[in-house]
């Protein structure tokens, strides 16, 4: 198991330093920085072996975090835990830094004492940490608080504790997708994806027992085998085929594993429900259409075009078009019909940027780029296009049927809950070569 | 005082704030001023101090000076304070044994407290305190603790209950906690049940035989009903404990697999990894044309596919499983090749793994996209990147057949980029495409060529060396490439000595005439001038092969290479197997077995999957699943390129026959060496026959170096008849061998004198399609047998003004049914002037009809010009083949069979050579003399010959001493044959 994490800053000082086992002492310490953090561009894994013991870290902005040990831990489980532990500082203190660590430090070792134990994760649900790791003194609790605590933090529901109350009970869903692609210059699909998140806050009061529908192949198909076939046939269009899904531990896995029926106890609060990768029937929002033309070995032409492929009544947000440039750019001239577009030396690409765009357009951006003469064999990488935007649909086509709520103790129904549901894809890595 | 000041400041703006001064302060006599501080009465004050303190301690600094007055802070009920302390206390409690003791009665009350929370703190902390006398007091508050009516701290006491056996292995037994945290495995709360399997499987980790977890029905029962309500690291802690689990059989092994199952949509790819080494294990048993089976291969594909939706650091860990994962079970994955592709923007780690696993899962289906990828790829600008995508074509050419014409254009295009790092991989690639397709694709040697000199690592030069070496008559100043590295020899890499030896002595073998002074040179610089052994050994083995037997050395150093495998780099399948027990953990990173980086007795324990389904039915043995792998392991090719292989291949296997039997006359200083240590390794090898059921070496190539040694032996009859021939060659003067370092001069003696058979006689170019009748093309061409491979051989010359592109030939239905058994590989198109050799290998399952002559050839060119027909004949001598050498017997029998009409007789004249020397040369062209008899100063040679088609030729031949006319009788169910047989004879022996 784990058998102490560090935690530095860029420099490789130590901000935070537990160990759980005895085989790491204080030389551990430093030699992950003498090897990794100050041997930065040699190190090309996220885990590394110095003199019989493994180190795993992860980085988050400068800070380094890093586990060490020197048994055969489970590797997948200590990255997931570097993340939480990431999540769980963020929660309490918000951004990780270094000034927020310094400031925090009494507070991340309780929180280390707690979530882990001789190298072994434990509860790590802030719902239920911040329940009695504080910070604020203890308060002296009565004797059922306690109780209700650890029983909490073991207990089943270990992410929800019991007597939430809300005046208005209310829930926001967030379908939030973000849409892959990668095309050849002559636009053929190489791959593409969606991987989507459903995130909902939820502030409901008691125990809600939820269930959520969305309109996945599988049930529709089962449902449409039921009903008449003419619901079928209309559900059939609508609905969209899901390659994978997993889900926060709140739901009950075995029963979708049996049923394909969501139905879960939600934590207090916002949390991600489910992720899921679509690869079927993808809507692509924009095509990029890129022509590149060297003129001789001093000048190119690149000439871009973007089309958005939606319904016209609704509005993409946020375009961003990075054509890259090679590393000898002298000079660049710019034309673009719509929005701004700058060539930036720095970043070594013309960014054009739209605020919006409506759908079943097109827009055009053309340019001229000097370059200087370099003896330098090799030749220019041509890094993809890349874009970035925003739309106000799902482009994966999944939509939300339901999300019903029971709380059978309190007196209110499903219809007093107010409901709001929210769909944005954004682009993820929407590349095309060129 | 200046902090006390800042105190002040800070408690104004509420402390919280502000902590990070306390890595600041450094000033002398801080350790004083902190006592003073610590010993404070006002509480707060306190807390500030034990702050600074630990502060201190995380940045390194040495603050257990301090031991005792920290620990009087303990005694609080301020619990942010205790903890402070406690974590004091674990620091420095071992370099103050005596004082930590004062700790401990403030812990045993801590035990008995109201609070569960500070119950559980208490027996938290004291598990962490590495003390012996504290460990003492440990005992009874523990045993209180794993029986409180608190989840809370029941889940806690079960942890410390491992961090005591840590401590205290034997005071655990004793006090029979190992019970206590049996019984907690029935606890009724989940988080308890996944602790104490966490805590027992640590503890079993270090007793290997004892049967400590247990597992039976009733209790995985129970990890399965917990794994429904635990937290995510609960299940994980669970699942890795099932996966050491033996199912009684197939259908309970299903049923675990089916509560399994639901895991995989889990948030956590921990959870999600460790369920697929759980699936990935108990699927072993299950029975493949079990319906389930298949849905389970199904079900493990998506999520696997969406761990690489992680961060890149868990993408990393779920590649490098997969990996594995795609090594034991291809058929999870081949339809995913796409999510493998590399993304601009991924970290360098996941960019090589990816890159791994696409070789991996490369098939006929996905070739193109693969290569198109690929191509890409290779112009990165990762150094690292590049290389490996560069060697990731040159793999796909030798896995997917159908694509390797392409993969070799893709590498040529790379070669023209000039980079030095991507010309020297591509041609380290290029070598095994050539090994893998010989006679293929040898066009592109000139374009090799002109890159020998921008070639500085030592792979791609030993790669060129060995592709020089192999094609040296095709490359007509072979001897002058081989020579200008032998300048610089002693500089070279071993691998570089080494192959530039081989290299040297085939191409005096195939040269013999020019390249004398050559392997004179490099036979003294590897044994006379080096120090290295193995360079030492390969040139005295060498050198003793050429002065005893040129003819066995030329079937031995030229003797047909075993293929090489499709796959690389493949882990070998028991440590395979091994690693697939360990998916999800830090032996699936690294690839390597637990021992292999975990010290102590932790993780030597070596886990294996379960028995193979079907494979008998005493599954209750775990030995079933490891009497070796059902399927026969496939060759790899050894990293070491072809070092190996030559070595067991050329050296090893001909003494092994010939050692015995032809030596013992001979009185050479290397040969003692030589047999005893060939005998002593073949000993070796006949005692382990077993060697591969051991788990425990991962020595990858030891399987295979058995089986290739074996498969050479067996499998090239040719060589043996090559030896045995060879004695009689050997003239009698030769019989006093004089001492290695004179032999030379002999050796080339006998070369001279003797006169080295050349294998099978190819007759030189001639010109079988004039310029003037195909708009300036010109062919000229002959045929050859090589290695059991028909050629035809063509010089295609472009005598017109322009370019000429888009070559394919045709051959007419012909009586023995040649076709071309590829296309014609003109890869580049050719500019006026230019001549182009190609090689065009023929197979004999063409369309039959007789010709007239009977060995005529109809050929059709076409070029992007025209078509164009010429007609040439070839040797009957064309389709001999090896395995012409007819029993005696049946020899005599055949020979009687035959009528007497189907005899013919020919007159060969003006030929000097001796009954033994002209034996020699037809077997050569695979002519075999079966039986030699001396009547009267008369020799008759009994010989016969096998065409493709299956056709015996029995032959008569007559040698008289002083008489240059040797008389010929030949015998054949084909009588027609038989003038075209003596055509042989006569160009065989006259040339």
């Amino acid at each position: 198991m784990i058998g102490g994490l560090f935690i530095y800053n860029h420099k490789g000082e130590v901000l935070i330093s537990r160990v759980y086992r005895d085989d790491i002492g204080r030389n551990a310490v430093d030699a992950f920085r003498v090897n990794v953090i100050h041997a930065r561009q040699q190190v090309r894994s996220p885990v590394t072996n110095f003199a019989r013991t493994s180190f795993f870290h992860v980085k988050r902005s400068n800070i380094w975090l890093a586990a060490v040990t020197k048994q055969n831990v489970n590797a997948a489980m200590v990255f997931e835990f570097l993340y939480k532990m990431c999540d769980v500082m963020t929660a309490y203190f918000s951004k990780i830094s270094e000034e927020n660590i310094k400031n925090n430090f009494v507070l991340i070792y309780e929180l280390l004492d707690e979530i882990l134990d001789f190298g072994y994760p434990q509860n790590s649900e802030t719902g239920a940490l911040k329940t009695f790791i504080t910070q604020q003194g203890i308060k002296s609790q009565t004797k059922e608080e306690q109780s209700q605590i650890t029983s909490q933090v073991t207990g089943q529901i270990g992410w929800r504790r019991e007597g939430i109350k809300y005046r208005r009970n209310e829930l926001f869903l967030d379908v939030l997708e973000s849409v892959n692609l990668l095309m050849s210059p002559q636009g053929q699909v190489l791959s593409a994806h969606v991987s989507g998140r459903v995130v909902m806050k939820s502030y409901l009061s008691g125990m809600p027992e939820c269930k959520f529908g969305m309109n996945d192949k599988i049930v529709i198909d089962k449902q449409g085998k039921g009903g008449t076939t003419d619901d079928s046939g209309k559900s059939g269009k609508q609905s969209i085929a899901i390659d994978d899904c997993t889900f926060h531990q709140c739901v009950r896995l075995s029963k979708f594993d049996s049923e394909r029926s969501i139905s879960f106890i939600p934590p207090d609060g916002e949390y991600e429900l489910m992720r899921y990768r679509t690869t079927k029937d993808i809507i692509l929002p924009f095509r990029v259409i890129p022509l590149v033309r060297e003129v001789g070995r001093t000048k190119l032409e690149v000439k871009v075009v973007i089309k958005s492929n939606f319904k016209p009544s609704l509005l993409a947000q946020k375009i961003e078009v990075r054509i890259p440039t090679p590393l000898n750019t002298s000079g660049v001239q710019v034309i673009c019909m719509k929005g701004k577009a700058k060539y930036k030396a720095s970043e070594n690409a013309i960014v054009w940027k739209i605020k919006r765009m409506a759908g079943m357009k097109e827009s055009q951006i053309s340019a001229e780029i000097e370059l200087l003469p370099t003896n330098d064999k090799k030749k220019w990488a041509r890094p993809p296009i890349s874009m970035n935007f925003e739309v106000p649909f799902a482009p994966s086509g999944l939509k939300v049927r339901y999300l019903k709520v029971f709380e059978p103790k309190l007196n209110y129904s499903d219809h007093d809950v107010i409901k709001w549901v929210r769909y944005i894809g954004r682009s993820g890595i929407y590349e095309t070569r060129c | 005082m200046e902090w006390a000041s800042q105190l002040c400041e800070n408690r104004g703006l509420g402390s919280k704030m502000t902590d990070s001064k306390y890595f600041t302060t450094t000033k002398k006599g801080e350790i004083f001023e902190l006592k003073a501080e610590l010993n404070s009465d006002k509480k707060e004050k306190k807390k500030e101090a034990v702050k600074k303190v630990i502060a201190s301690m995380t940045v390194g600094k040495d603050v257990s000076a301090l031991f005792p007055d920290v620990v009087n802070c303990m005694q609080t009920d301020n619990l942010e304070l205790k903890k402070l302390v406690y974590l004091y206390l674990m620091n420095y409690a071992k370099s103050q044994p005596d004082m930590a003791i004062m700790a401990v009665n403030t812990f045993v009350k801590d035990c008995e407290d109201l609070n569960p929370l500070i119950r559980a703190l208490a027996v938290r902390t004291m598990g962490c305190i590495r003390v012996d006398k504290i460990t003492e007091y440990l005992c009874e508050p523990l045993r209180k603790c794993l029986k409180d009516e608190d989840p809370y701290v029941r889940k806690t006491a079960a942890v410390c209950v491992a961090k005591l056996h840590d401590i205290n292995a034997q005071l655990v037994e004793d006090q029979g906690f190992l019970d206590t945290l049996k019984d907690l495995i029935s606890d009724s709360n989940p988080m308890v049940v996944a602790n104490a399997v966490a805590a027992l499987s640590e503890i079993a980790e270090s007793h290997p035989n004892s049967n400590l977890l247990d597992l039976n029905p009733q209790t995985i029962n129970k990890l399965l009903t917990a794994l429904n309500e635990c937290t995510e690291w609960g299940q994980i802690f669970i699942l890795d404990c099932l996966a050491s689990y033996l199912p009684r059989d197939d259908r309970e092994s299903q049923s675990i697999c089916e509560r399994v199952t639901p895991r995989l949509s889990h948030a956590n790819s921990a959870v999600v990894l460790s369920a697929v080494k759980v699936l990935m294990k108990f699927m072993e048993m299950l029975p493949k044309d079990l319906d389930y089976y298949g849905t389970l291969l199904k079900k493990l594909a998506p999520p696997l596919v969406t761990l690489l939706s992680a961060e890149p650091e868990l993408q990393y860990v779920a590649l490098r499983n997969i990996n594995l994962i795609v090594q034991k079970r291809p058929e999870i994955l081949k339809h995913e090749m796409k999510v493998f592709f590399v993304k601009y923007n991924d970290p360098i780690y996941v960019k090589l793994e990816k890159l791994d696993i696409m070789i991996r899962l490369a098939s006929q289906a996905n070739i193109a996209q693969v290569l198109a990828e690929l191509k890409e790829y290779a112009t990165e600008v990762d150094v690292d990147f590049v290389r490996k995508a560069v060697r990731a074509i040159g793999r796909c050419a030798i896995k997917v057949e159908q694509s390797a014409e392409r993969c070799v254009s893709t590498l040529l295009d790379l070669i023209q980029t000039k980079v030095n790092y991507v010309v020297q991989e591509a041609i380290v690639v290029i070598k095994d495409i050539f090994r893998k397709y010989p006679n293929k694709y040898e066009s592109v040697i000139a374009t090799l060529c002109e890159n020998l000199d921008s070639l500085d690592e030592p792979e791609a030069r030993a790669a060129m060396i060995w592709i020089v070496g192999e094609y040296a008559e095709r490359i007509d100043n072979a001897d002058e490439l081989l020579e200008s590295f032998l300048e610089g020899f002693h500089d070279e890499s071993t691998q570089v000595q080494l192959q530039l030896l081989t290299a040297i002595v085939k191409l005096f073998l195939k040269k013999p005439t020019e390249t004398q002074e050559l392997v004179q040179q490099v036979l003294s610089l590897a044994t006379q001038d080096s120090d290295n052994p193995d360079l030492r050994d390969r040139g005295y083995i060498y050198w003793r092969l050429l002065s005893t037997d040129p003819v066995a050395a030329k079937e031995v150093v030229l003797a047909e290479k075993p293929l090489i495998s499709e796959e690389t780099d493949l882990i070998e399948p028991t440590l395979l197997e091994e690693l697939i027990c360990h998916i999800g953990t830090l032996a699936s990173v690294y690839h390597k077995p637990p021992s292999a980086f975990v010290e102590g007795s932790r993780g030597v324990q070596h886990k294996r999957l379960p028995p193979r389904a079907g494979s008998g039915e005493s599954t209750e043995s775990p030995d079933v699943g490891q009497s070796g792998p059902s399927e026969a392991p496939p060759a790899v090719i050894p990293s070491q390129g072809d070092l190996l292989g030559d070595l067991l291949n050329l050296d090893l296997a001909p003494p092994t026959a010939t050692v015995p039997s032809v030596q013992p006359s001979m009185q050479m200083g290397a040969m003692d060496l030589l047999g005893g240590g060939l005998d002593s390794l073949m000993g070796d090898e006949s005692d382990t026959p077993g060697g591969r059921t051991e788990v425990q070496s991962p020595q990858p190539y030891s399987d295979y170096s058995e089986r290739e040694l074996g498969g050479d032996i067996g499998g090239s009859p040719s060589m043996g008849a090559g030896l045995g021939a060879a004695p009689a060659a050997m003239p009698a003067s030769l019989g006093g061998a004089p001492a290695v370092g004179g032999g030379l001069g002999d050796l080339f003696d006998l070369g001279g004198g003797v006169g080295m058979p050349t294998g099978s006689y190819v007759a030189p170019k001639t010109v079988w399609l004039l310029a003037m009748k195909a708009k300036g093309l010109e062919i000229s061409g002959t045929f050859a047998r090589r290695g059991g491979i028909i050629q035809m051989d063509l010089s295609l010359t472009n005598k017109a003004m322009s370019v000429m592109t888009d070559f394919a030939i045709q051959f007419n239905r012909n009586s023995f049914g040649l076709a071309p058994a590829g296309p014609l590989q003109v890869l580049t198109p050719l500019s006026p002037n230019q001549t182009i050799d190609v090689s065009l290998p023929l197979s004999t399952s063409g369309p039959v009809m007789k010709m007239e002559p009977l060995n005529n050839l109809q050929v059709a060119v076409k070029n992007n010009i025209d078509v164009f027909y010429f007609s040439c004949q070839y040797p009957l001598s064309l389709l001999f083949v090896e395995d012409g050498k007819m029993d005696r017997q049946v020899f005599l029998a055949t020979w009687k069979d035959i009528p007497n009409d189907n005899e013919a007789q020919f007159q060969i004249k003006d030929i000097h050579l001796n009954s033994d020397v002209a034996s020699n040369k037809l077997q050569g062209s695979n002519i075999f003399t079966i039986a030699k008899r001396t009547v009267e100063g008369q020799d008759m040679l009994y010989q016969s010959v096998k065409l493709t088609n299956g056709i015996w030729v029995l032959a008569e031949m007559r040698i008289q001493t002083g008489n240059p006319n040797y008389t010929l009788s030949i015998k054949c169910r084909a009588p027609e044959v038989c003038p075209f047989v003596y055509q042989c004879y006569e160009l065989v022996l006259k040339n």
